[in-house]
């Protein structure tokens, strides 16, 4: 499907979210707390089935948390951008979505164990690179005077 | 035949003070002797982390070939081995097992630092969080070779100034001041 | 003999426990420094947890504070096999967003030397992957071909391996003149030595046992845990990047994706052959036909991108390459993420090792040709 008839179908299906045509792909912005059901949708329906997680990326904005993800359907070849933020910078949690998609699983430890970012309902979720006492580096706010050499 | 002075012996290595038969009769120090067998059987731990580890493999492959200096056995287990060439990125969760490897292997032992990540952090000096920002923080180094990653060629001049360094160590001998490096 | 009958019969209830090894992160075969804990009953594996961050060296936080011609030069020491099409993926994405439209030339020259680094990191691929099953000579044999290679880049491009040729607008210097007869003496000299690494590997009996029906991956799961490059395409996922994306120069060549269901070690294995065959059927199409024209397009001396995210794939040797920014309109990204191959590929390991032996485990690692800088960045 092109762009503009997947943003139709979208519009369709979905019509809590907010669906806009970015400059490359669709993109769907959903709330947290809709994120788990809009995903199985968005796997199972036989016009969308996007089956493929790209990439799952998390973005620290000043005032929200962002998780980004990209999806492919392997059968349509189409691309859909899907994000949701969370506003609680302290302690964010989102609902995770390693039952629908499970190369998710190892994303989301990325993303807690780099920005903090909690997912309910994971089964293992422990930091990957980084031990259990750093911070998390990849939030703007990180400091580490000891180990960074500023330039 | 034989030795006038003790100038004489010094200037020659190795002199041979008679010829028979059945063979000769070398004069030599017994230092000497153990620093060229040292040198030139050096056996490397198979220890490789970023880029660097593949133009080691480049060196022990066909075109630059170390096995001419005898270096071709690298040994997987540090308790075999008698160089340790740190070749890539060492950070701080990677630092605890360098050292641990260091310790498990048995003196005489050498440490090289090859590539730029290893001798100071390298491209990872400035805004990195996790990255040693040189090998000797770590571990005492022999030998630095820049580059990133340095070519084979340079890999191997420096190992001729490991070379170098071990035949000035010496263990017999008393005469022993600051500059003689210790394995 | 009734006493032996007894002790047969005895030998099914002793007690065994489930060992735990550490395939720590020194070791030859990991291919990098990667530590898998291992449980075993016997020989068996019956599960596997990769611990992974021991090269971690945070190249995305230190993308922030760098500008983009500034970051390409971090992204070739990530997957360092397949330096250029690393540095392809970043430059494609600031022209992409800054809507400038690269000369002829350099579409071709970029295309050629992505073949060229897809060889060069396959012939490395074949010989560590003899050499982890015990056939040393293999090590010889590919390391002798890729140093062709190597010096064609270092002719041209300045450096062996990590190569820094690509710049946003084009390239950095014009090619040698010597490069395209360089090249057609490779492609003419490497066809007669791909025959040798068939009867080298391909045909061996010991080899064939050792990797035929182990480490199955099926379709739905090569799928959902991502994984791409010539280790999905063995198990049907057809997610060429080049032929459904393509980029620079590849709408202009004719080639085949190559694909196949049985999803078995072996089949990735033949599969990778097939795709060097494939690679220099590329550059034979392409070196012949180099446009006239400029090397590089004048671009301003400060890059600044549009707000706004920008996505762009690449195919490199391993599988789909990613790259994300988030900019803000200044010099510096706000966000990079870099999508590595290796990252999905490691970790659907444990659906395909569970169940064989440790000794098939170090061959099915092998055949996912993994470079554990590009899971850790």
């Amino acid at each position: 499907m092109t762009n503009e008839e997947l943003q139709a179908c979208l519009t369709g299906e979905f019509p809590k979210a907010e669906i806009t045509l970015g400059k490359q792909y669709v993109e769907m912005v959903v709330q947290a707390e809709d994120l788990h059901e809009t995903s199985a949708k968005l796997k199972a329906l036989p016009t969308l089935s996007f089956d493929y997680l790209i990439c799952l990326t998390g973005v620290d904005y000043p005032e929200k948390m962002q998780i980004v993800y990209h999806l492919e359907s392997i059968q349509h070849r189409h691309v859909l951008v899907l994000k949701t933020n969370t506003a609680d910078r302290l302690d964010p949690k989102v609902d995770t979505v390693s039952d629908v998609w499970q190369t998710a699983k190892y994303h989301e430890r990325e993303v807690y164990d780099l920005l903090g970012v909690k997912f309910n309902n994971h089964t293992d979720l422990r930091r990957l690179f980084l031990d259990d006492t750093w911070g998390f580096p990849l939030r703007k706010d990180y400091k580490d005077e000891v180990r960074i050499v500023e330039r | 035949m034989g030795v006038k002075s003790k100038k004489e012996f010094e200037a020659n290595d190795y002199p041979i003070l008679a010829e028979y038969e059945g063979g000769s009769i070398v004069l030599a120090k017994l230092d000497d002797l153990l620093n060229w067998s040292r040198a030139n059987s050096l056996w490397p731990l198979t220890f490789g982390t970023r880029c660097c580890a593949i133009e080691f493999m480049a060196v022990g492959a066909s075109r630059h070939d170390m096995s001419r200096f005898g270096m071709e056995v690298a040994r997987a287990t540090p308790r075999q081995a008698d160089l340790i060439i740190i070749s890539g990125t060492i950070n701080y969760k990677m630092a605890p097992v360098l050292k641990r490897l260091y310790d498990q292997m048995a003196d005489p032992k050498y440490v090289v630092a090859m590539g730029g990540c290893a001798v100071s952090g390298g491209p990872f000096f400035y805004n990195s969080y996790a990255v040693v920002k040189g090998a000797d923080h770590v571990i005492p180094v022999d030998v630095y070779i820049p580059g990133c990653p340095p070519r084979p060629e340079a890999l191997l001049y420096g190992m001729l100034q490991l070379h170098k360094k071990i035949k000035r160590q010496r263990y017999f001998s008393r005469k022993q001041n600051k500059n003689t490096p210790q394995p | 003999m009734s006493e032996t009958k007894e002790i047969i019969i005895s030998s099914d209830k002793i007690h065994t426990d489930e060992y735990l090894v550490n395939m720590g992160p020194q070791h030859p075969s990991t291919h990098g420094v990667l530590r898998l804990l291992v449980r075993l009953e016997g020989e068996v594996v019956h599960n596997i947890q990769p611990h992974v961050g021991y090269i971690h060296s945070g190249i995305e936080k230190m993308c922030e504070a760098l500008t983009y011609p500034q970051l390409i030069h971090l992204t070739d020491r990530m997957d360092y096999l397949s330096a250029h099409m690393n540095n392809e993926a970043v430059c494609l994405l600031v022209e992409n967003a800054l809507q400038v439209e690269v000369p002829e030339r350099v579409k071709y020259i970029r295309t050629i030397m992505d073949e060229l680094s897809r060889l060069a990191s396959h012939q490395l691929w074949w010989c560590v992957m003899g050499m982890d099953l015990g056939a040393l000579t293999t090590f010889f044999y590919g390391l002798r071909d890729r140093e062709h290679i190597l010096d064609i880049f270092e002719e041209t491009c300045g450096a062996r391996m990590t190569v820094n040729y690509n710049l946003p607008g084009g390239l950095m210097f014009d090619i040698h003149p010597n490069f395209q007869k360089r090249v057609k003496d490779f492609i003419k000299e490497f066809r007669t030595k791909l025959p040798e690494y068939d009867r080298l590997l391909t045909g061996n009996v010991i080899f064939r046992q050792r990797t035929d029906e182990i480490g199955y991956l099926s379709l739905e799961d090569a799928i959902a845990w991502g994984v791409t490059g010539p280790s999905g395409r063995g198990s049907g996922f057809s997610c060429d990047v080049r032929k459904y994306n393509p980029y620079s120069a590849y709408p202009l060549v004719q080639f085949e994706e190559k694909l196949d269901t049985k999803g078995d070690t072996f089949t990735r294995y033949r599969l990778r052959m097939e795709e060097m065959r494939e690679s220099l059927h590329i550059i034979e199409q392409l070196i012949d036909n180099i446009p006239e024209g400029d090397y590089a397009v004048k671009m301003k001396a400060v890059v600044k991108l549009p707000e706004g995210e920008f996505y762009q794939r690449v195919e490199t040797a391993r599988g789909e390459f990613g790259v994300y920014v988030v900019s803000d309109g200044k010099k510096n990204p706000y966000r990079v993420k870099f999508r590595s191959p290796g990252f999905s590929n490691l970790f659907a390991l444990n659906k395909m090792a569970a169940g064989h032996k440790i000794a098939d485990l170090v061959a099915i690692m092998s055949t996912l040709d993994l470079v554990i800088p590009d899971i850790d960045r």
